[in-house]
């Protein structure tokens, strides 16, 4: 029996619980008054977002004139925080379909918080191209309706329009995978609520879930299912992001190398925004014995991973230029990296490919102080990443005489600040009325490493 | 008619599943099996058929493909085609992300719908437990009677033997 003993894997959970313990200390603090703490994050938050609803009505009621392009430069802060948050977003499909899909059953920790993280980044990613429109109550015209211009239909050989169609099936996608695998919990709420309107909310959203194995069996063959589907969907969604760059014919854009290393890109961000999320959550929520060490470890390891094949992607990206034998690829990169943008190009190496390399240590990885300050570098660098290949590119193009700079204005500082508080807000509200971590699957994982009998596989 | 059922409570899955085999082992007619979490291995312990959940999401995605390359198709190169730098009308290789996209959503849209519509759950449905804590930490075996072969006393004592914490008699009125 000894050696069935050592080869156990170290449980997923801490604390050795039962499973009423998980149902109690799940929805506890969602039944309890929210601290002060919460109080303080959300005025925090909440203020930021208010910066940015003024901001956003500013500048729909002036026009696009309060930003800061030009002729040159069409296309530079939204398009930037558009690819930023969508980035964000990829880490909670990770999570929940592809980890999943891989029987990594360490995401049952994080996978619920993770997807809420998905949904509201892409909730702040749509945003920017709505408002970059310049007309965005003409939004709609993006969808192809039948209207009174002919019909005029979208043109769909255009990546903006695969974007369009690709952003809004992968949020209806993930705002279903994240209720489906709500309903058992908003069921446990249901029948543990006290409060009379807790009970009738709950009843509502849990559509008569009564843990029933028939239903059971089907949930299950439907989670796979969408895990299956959003496996390739969020592959596809940030392959069509780097398209509205790689499509066209600008030097610095015009790679076939985009759609990996924008997937890579977004995946590496993500992963570091889990991170900096699940650190404070599993603090403020007192959280430890459900997303422990291990899970921070494993994710830490994801995004060594993900850096590595950002790292190399930057490296090809200098590669194929001096290969290609094109003086206009060539320039763009040297630009990069020497140009008047040199710092921006820098940041990002910094942030992204160097301080990222720390997590090889299982000290730092063990040291949660340590891994929350990468992962906020990791932030910062993935959104210069964007912004340099986006700005550098086309600040500098073919003719000198087209070469402009490009600086942000005010409004547009204040807007993204906006789409942060907007993401905080949000993240605050899910922790309060929400269960943050997945109370059924965490259930099933209990035993894992406990006992050979089950769970174990 | 009414139904007589025999409703077992357990602790642990381990014990729900000895009670399951054990009850198809005597033929008895298992209803349900109520847990707060999806329990492996209860599917082929109840002999339950695979679920067919994916030939309906399948033939879905079929169909949202199918009607995108069709209506890409008739907007671009039959409605009103537009001269976009020189490309064919036709732009098959174009139409794919789109495609895909709708494909997906079809799919996705598909796979929920019908499981809400295969399970009955729908808001404002009422929620029938058979017993207080199985989307808590409570396991319920819920058998019928069938015929007069049924021995209620050879059920108490299956369950017992098997450490259920709690066994109960329901009649129901209507047929569920």
């Amino acid at each position: 029996m000894a050696d069935a003993v050592l080869t156990l894997r170290p449980p997923l959970i801490d604390g050795d619980k039962s499973i009423a313990q998980v149902t109690h200390d799940v929805c506890a603090p969602m039944e309890a008054r929210p601290s002060g703490l919460w109080w303080l994050a959300l005025a925090a938050s909440s203020s930021l977002l208010l910066l940015g609803a003024l901001a956003i009505g500013y500048q729909i009621a002036v026009g696009v004139g309060t930003w800061g392009l030009n002729r040159t430069i069409g296309w530079a802060f939204d398009i930037t925080n558009f690819v930023f948050w969508i980035g964000i977003g990829h880490a909670g499909t990770l999570i929940s379909a592809v980890l999943f899909l891989f029987r990594q059953r360490w995401r049952t920790s994080v996978n619920r918080a993770a997807e809420a993280m998905t949904i509201f980044a892409v909730m702040c990613a749509g945003i920017f191209p709505i408002i970059h429109t310049g007309r965005p109550w003409f939004a709609y015209w993006l969808f192809p309706y039948p209207n009174t211009r002919g019909s005029l239909w979208v043109n769909f050989r255009s990546p903006l329009v695969w974007d369009c169609f690709a952003i809004s099936t992968y949020f209806t996608v993930s705002a279903m995978f994240w209720f489906i695998g709500l309903l058992p919990d908003l069921a446990t709420i249901r029948d543990r609520a006290t409060a009379k309107w807790r009970r009738r909310l709950a009843g509502i959203l849990s559509l008569g879930w009564n843990g029933s194995y028939r239903g059971w069996q089907r949930y299950e063959v439907v989670y796979l299912l969408l895990a299956g589907l959003g496996t390739p969907l969020v592959i596809s969604v940030h392959t069509i992001v780097s398209w509205d760059f790689a499509t066209s014919v600008l030097p610095g854009w015009h790679a076939t190398l985009f759609p990996p290393y924008f997937v890579a890109g977004a995946i590496f961000s993500g992963m570091s925004m889990v991170l900096t999320l699940m650190i404070i959550a599993r603090k403020l929520m007192r959280l430890e014995d459900y997303i422990t060490l291990r899970h921070i470890d494993r994710m830490a390891k994801l995004v060594i991973l993900t850096s590595c094949i950002v790292g190399l992607s930057y490296a090809t990206e200098f590669f194929i230029a001096l290969y290609s034998g094109s003086s206009y690829e060539q320039f763009v990169f040297l630009n990069r990296a020497m140009g008047p943008m040199f710092w921006a190009y820098w940041t990002m190496v910094s942030c992204n490919l160097l301080i990222p390399q720390l997590l090889w240590f299982r000290r730092i990885r063990a040291y949660v102080p340590a891994v929350f300050v990468i992962s906020i570098f990791v932030n910062i660098g993935m959104w210069f990443e964007r912004f340099v290949i986006i700005v550098t590119s086309l600040s500098r193009d073919f003719l000198p005489s087209n070469w402009f700079h490009y600086a942000p204005t005010r409004i547009e500082i204040a807007t993204l600040m906006g789409s942060f508080g907007l993401f905080f807000t949000l993240f605050l509200l899910f922790c309060r009325f929400v269960p943050v971590i997945a109370v059924a699957e965490v259930k099933g994982v209990l035993k894992y490493g406990i006992s050979h009998e089950e769970g174990d596989s | 008619m009414s139904k007589r059922l025999f409703v077992g409570v357990f602790e642990n899955e381990q014990d729900t599943l000895a009670a399951v085999r054990a009850s198809r082992q005597r033929g008895f007619k298992i209803v349900d099996v109520y847990a707060p979490y999806a329990v492996h291995g209860l599917e082929e312990a109840m002999g339950l058929a695979p679920s067919r959940l994916p030939w309906i999401v399948f033939a879905l995605g079929l169909l949202g493909a199918g009607l995108k390359v069709w209506f890409e198709f008739w907007t671009t190169a039959i409605d009103w085609p537009v001269n976009v730098g020189g490309k064919p009308f036709n732009s098959l290789p174009a139409f794919i992300p789109v495609t895909f996209e709708v494909m997906v959503l079809f799919a996705a849209v598909g796979a929920v719908l019908s499981f809400f519509f295969v399970c009955r759950l729908f808001p404002g449905k009422r929620t029938l437990l058979p017993v207080i804590g199985v989307t808590d930490d409570r396991f319920a075996l819920v058998l019928e009677e069938t015929d007069s072969r049924f021995e209620p006393t050879e059920v108490q004592k299956m369950f017992e033997t098997l450490h259920a914490i709690h066994v109960e008699e329901q009649i129901t009125a209507e047929p569920e």
